[in-house]
């Protein structure tokens, strides 16, 4: 397999195509975007006594952005806020292609291993998860002037 | 005549990528070696301060700095007196709505620019009329997406005091008819501003013949270094307005609470220059002269064509601006985003724009999440567009596998 086909692996397709917990309901959220290619990424999360009760995500972008979205709703949804920060973070190192040890907390993010041969797609793999990191840090980002 | 080959040896990038396919010329042009010889030139030989000291470096260094702004004032056929030299031309556009708008711009005039534009030609007014209160005009677009004098007539009127428009959009390539829109302006006395940084590198620039009141363009994107730009300003204008920076050199006789400034254009121009910068600019100058803008436009739109032709017998893809003037392609493979597609050229060694290329307009206006930008120069060849083309096929057929989708 080489380094196209190990990025473009058949479920990040699939959840381009076929986004789970996608539109927006309302909880508090992130918007982050990738100004040079374009990738729009806003995160919403309800969190009640320090637990994840549900993760939505909205916006526009490049398959590696928008499936890894979907994934990470899918991935994070009924962890604690401790856990899903330890996730993200482990999350980084993956796709930045540090070795890690308990892989099976990525479960299906695993697939962006292959994202660290293609350093200028980092940052659209990281964009959604940045996103949710501020909404665990309570941290809100919309800036205009 | 005109050799590719040869003019592919004029640059050090080829000789450490021999198979480098380089499409990312609106972005920014490669450098040849004789604008890094000129800039290692004055650094090795007589890299001093400019304006300032009375010894012979000093006076040798000035001289190269002025023998600079003439080659380039000439290229575009200004006064030496009317060329500012500035970071580049989104710098340039800047100090112009700073420098004239915050003077001149009044609540309830108003400010014509267009959707084909790159942000640094209308955000800059976009705050300004903020400020003011003044109202910002976007001319309507035609079906193909150019700018019309039409459609310009139809925005324009008395309140308008200031056009600022691209001479060529970075995106579609088109050329805007801006010699006749800039007639029509002066008619109710409102002030032109060109864009020029992507027609510098293709078009014949004369401000005279145009008669614009500001024309701006940067270096990089026409075989110069990065980091420095020109803007030209009528020398009325010029001397209408005040400088936006003090300090250093632009000054002719401080007292503590009075200054008189120097003569236009050094009165705009604070600070040690990018002295090497300059000197490479000018080069760079040079070099399309001898080459000749004519043989360049040739050889691209040569180039473009047999592009096009290549690429209107694939399926699967979308070309946004297939009636472009200068060599831009800007297009999507179906149902791919730009970003995707881009990381398969970069594995193909093929280097093109991927996003909104700063004119998010542009791409608002094509109902697209950005495009892929193919775009030519000097040093491309027939063998990089074939390898561009195959490369598109490859995309498309890679994108419909991973999709599950048969071939047709």
């Amino acid at each position: 397999m080489n380094n196209l086909e190990n990025l473009y692996r058949q479920v990040i397709i699939e959840h381009y195509k076929h986004p789970r917990n996608k539109g927006l309901k309302g909880f508090p959220q992130a918007r982050l975007y990738n100004p040079s290619c374009g990738d729009d990424i806003t995160m919403e999360t309800k969190i009640d006594s320090g637990i994840i009760q549900e993760i939505n995500f909205d916006g526009t972008g490049c398959s590696i952005c928008c499936s890894s979205a979907s994934i990470l709703t899918e991935l994070l949804k009924g962890k604690s806020i401790t856990e899903a920060k330890k996730i993200i973070a482990k999350y980084y190192s993956l796709i930045k292609g540090e070795v890690i040890d308990g892989e099976e907390e990525l479960a299906e993010a695993m697939v962006y291993q292959g994202v660290s041969k293609f350093p200028a797609r980092i940052k659209c793999a990281a964009l959604p998860w940045k996103a949710l990191e501020q909404l665990l840090d309570g941290e809100n980002n919309e800036q205009k002037s | 005549m005109f050799n590719a080959k040869k003019i592919r040896d004029l640059f050090p990038m080829y000789r450490l990528y021999p198979h480098l396919v380089y499409l990312d010329n609106s972005a920014t042009a490669l450098t040849p070696q004789v604008v890094l010889d000129k800039m290692n030139e004055y650094y090795s030989q007589y890299g001093v301060n400019i304006h300032r000291g009375v010894y012979h470096l000093s006076y040798k260094a000035t001289e190269e700095y002025d023998k600079a702004r003439e080659r380039i004032a000439d290229f575009i056929n200004s006064d030496f007196s009317e060329l500012v030299f500035t970071k580049n031309a989104s710098n340039s556009l800047n100090m112009m709505a700073l420098m004239y708008g915050d003077k001149y711009l009044q609540a309830g005039d108003a400010v014509i620019t267009s959707e084909l534009e790159h942000h640094s030609s209308f955000l800059p007014w976009m705050k300004m009329c903020k400020r003011k209160n003044a109202e910002l005009r976007f001319i309507p677009l035609n079906a193909d997406g150019r700018i019309t004098v039409d459609n310009f007539r139809k925005v324009f009127d008395k309140k308008v005091k200031v056009v600022a428009l691209t001479y060529v959009s970075n995106v579609l390539g088109y050329i805007t008819p801006i010699k006749e829109i800039i007639a029509l302006a002066h008619r109710h006395n409102a002030i032109v501003i060109v864009d020029a940084a992507q027609a510098a590198a293709h078009i014949k620039i004369d401000v005279k013949d145009l008669d614009c009141d500001c024309l701006a363009f940067s270096a990089h994107k026409m075989l110069g270094p990065t980091g420095i730009g020109a803007l030209y300003g009528k020398k009325e204008l010029l001397l209408s307005i005040d400088p936006l920076e003090y300090g250093g050199d632009m000054n002719n006789s401080v007292s503590k609470t009075e200054l008189t400034i120097k003569e236009i254009p050094f009165c705009f121009e604070t600070g040690t220059a990018a002295i090497a910068e300059v000197l490479g600019f000018a080069q760079a100058v040079e070099l399309i002269n001898g080459i000749g803008l004519k043989n360049i436009g040739q050889h691209c739109i040569t180039l473009h064509k047999y592009a096009l032709s290549k690429l209107t017998n694939l399926k699967g893809l979308t070309v946004y601006n297939p009636k472009a003037d200068i060599p831009i392609i800007s297009f999507n493979i179906d149902g791919v985003h730009p970003h995707d597609a881009a990381t398969f050229f970069d594995e193909s060694g093929i280097c093109l724009r991927a996003g909104h290329h700063c004119a998010q307009l542009v791409s608002k206006w094509l109902e697209c999440n950005g495009t892929l930008r193919a775009s030519f120069y000097i040093y491309n060849d027939y063998q990089d567009v074939d390898r561009f083309v195959e490369t598109v096929k490859e995309t498309v057929d890679f994108f419909r596998k991973v999709a599950g989708e048969k071939n047709e």
